[in-house]
């Protein structure tokens, strides 16, 4: 068993037009047994901005609270918000310090940038940064979701046809795949709003 | 700035090390991490030096990235392909470019591929192997065009044509019927590109499309996506949903503020 396989979980990100969407499942489980259906995977980092990180539990609550206190602190040294390819460099620096002995997290960052440009980028659990321009992967469900994303995707979709897309390649991916889903959110980013909605899902 | 939180000095840290020495041992396999795969290729012609790479980066068998950059910048006349563990060839360049510019700052001069060379070399012979870095490092300096090989052991080749990473070859066998001394620019970049193409289209493990870069004498000229022989077809249907298919559960939504830049004319009617 691979140790991303351990608590089980997805995240995928896609670029709209003039907008971001990003979505995880709900589920943290030990193995086969399920242990929650309320557990997040998506963390705010600025307004405009969100980190997704699927992959082992314990290194999913770590990290996010080492990237809350360094979002903080660039905050207050820059007394401005951190740009999403700043963020990304930042995650990434955080996870090539530790080459040799890794966190298990795959993380996945969606945002809008300070000309409301839409940014996604995926990493590996070193920190090796991925730019895509359409949409990234990550977790138990990344296979499946490379095969739907590649087929429902198209460019500049609207927001609420972006909602649609992101939604339907993640319950469809999940379905698949027995760690992840057991309910699932998805934030959709444009410049005037960010809308997240809970999806409603198969609970088996 | 101050904070009892203790702040990372640089270097590795090896805090998780031995919790994942433990689950190793507890038979969990760990990770697959991102590999470019990769065809590197590198060629001395008649005025400079061509660098060629083809896009793809995998993760185990899954093609992890379908256009990523493996041609890094060290200097404004060094640059430097990268193959193996795609996060260390990215911060190895890295960190070098950086040393490399602090050099020219505190030399005055401009870098020389020898330095780069040494630099990387020493770094990667340092940590035995484990940085896993297969690199070609091409430029221009006073001694004219050089081009080396670098593997992550640390050894290093001088050679006038050389090729690297998984379909290394593929692109070696191009290059043995047909470089030869003295070749033009025009004849230097064709013949990257079909060893380029020839790693895309015999390796597994190599695909996409093809990067150059050609230094010269106080000249980089850098081709991304130089040729594009694996180019996507048009989707003949659209498979877009119709709104309101996903069915909701609850929905919150955050109104963000606008501001714009200027000052508005007040209204003194």
């Amino acid at each position: 068993m691979s140790i991303m396989e351990y608590n089980g979980g997805s995240v995928v990100a896609m670029v709209g037009k003039n907008c971001v969407a990003i979505a995880s499942d709900k589920r943290l489980g030990v193995q086969l047994m399920t242990v929650s259906t309320e557990f997040p995977k998506i963390f705010p980092a600025t307004d405009k901005s969100f980190i997704g990180l699927p992959g082992l539990a314990t290194d999913i609550q770590t990290l996010s609270e080492r990237f809350r206190f360094k979002i903080n602190m660039y905050k207050l040294g820059e007394e401005r918000e951190i740009e999403p390819r700043t963020l990304a460099h930042m995650v990434s620096s955080t996870l090539y310090e530790r080459r040799f002995g890794p966190y298990f997290v795959e993380p996945i960052i969606a945002g809008l940038d300070k000309h409301n440009q839409p940014f996604i980028c995926g990493m590996d659990l070193i920190g090796c940064i991925n730019f895509a321009k359409d949409f990234v992967v990550g977790g138990t469900s990344g296979e499946s979701l490379f095969g739907i994303c590649e087929s429902l995707w198209e460019p500049d979709l609207e927001p609420e046809d972006l909602f649609e897309v992101i939604s339907q390649s993640m319950l469809n991916a999940v379905d698949r795949d027995c760690l992840s889903g057991w309910g699932a959110i998805v934030h959709v980013i444009t410049p005037e709003k960010v809308i997240t909605r809970t999806l409603k899902a198969r609970m088996d | 700035m101050t904070t009892r939180l203790e702040q990372p000095k640089g270097g590795f840290n090896f805090d998780n090390y031995q919790r994942n020495v433990f689950l190793e041992q507890k038979g969990i396999t760990l990770p697959k991490m991102t590999k470019t795969g990769t065809t590197i290729v590198g060629l001395i012609y008649k005025d400079g030096v061509c660098l060629g790479a083809d896009t793809r980066a995998t993760a185990g068998p899954i093609v992890a990235d379908k256009n990523c950059e493996k041609i890094h910048y060290l200097a404004p006349n060094i640059h430097c392909c990268g193959a193996g563990t795609a996060a260390d060839t990215e911060y190895t360049t890295a960190l070098i470019s950086s040393q490399l510019e602090l050099h020219r700052l505190t030399t005055g001069r401009k870098s020389r591929v020898a330095t780069a060379l040494i630099m990387l070399k020493q770094m990667l012979f340092r940590y035995q192997g484990h940085i896993g870095a297969a690199l070609v490092l091409g430029g221009y300096d006073i001694n004219g065009p050089c081009l080396y090989t670098i593997h992550p052991h640390g050894s290093t080749d001088k050679l006038p044509y050389v090729t690297m990473g998984s379909g290394s070859l593929a692109a070696m066998s191009v290059f043995e019927s047909r470089w030869r001394k003295d070749l033009e620019r025009q004849e230097a970049i064709d013949l990257v590109k079909d060893a380029i193409e020839s790693g895309i289209f015999n390796d597994l493990g190599s695909g996409s499309n093809v990067d150059v870069t050609v230094i010269e004498k106080d000249k980089v000229d850098v081709y991304r996506n130089y040729a594009k022989p694996n180019e996507r077809g048009q989707k003949e249907q659209s498979y877009k949903f119709n709104r309101g298919t996903t069915a909701i559960l609850k929905e919150s939504i955050k109104d963000l503020v606008i501001i714009t830049e200027g000052i508005e004319e007040m209204d003194i009617s």
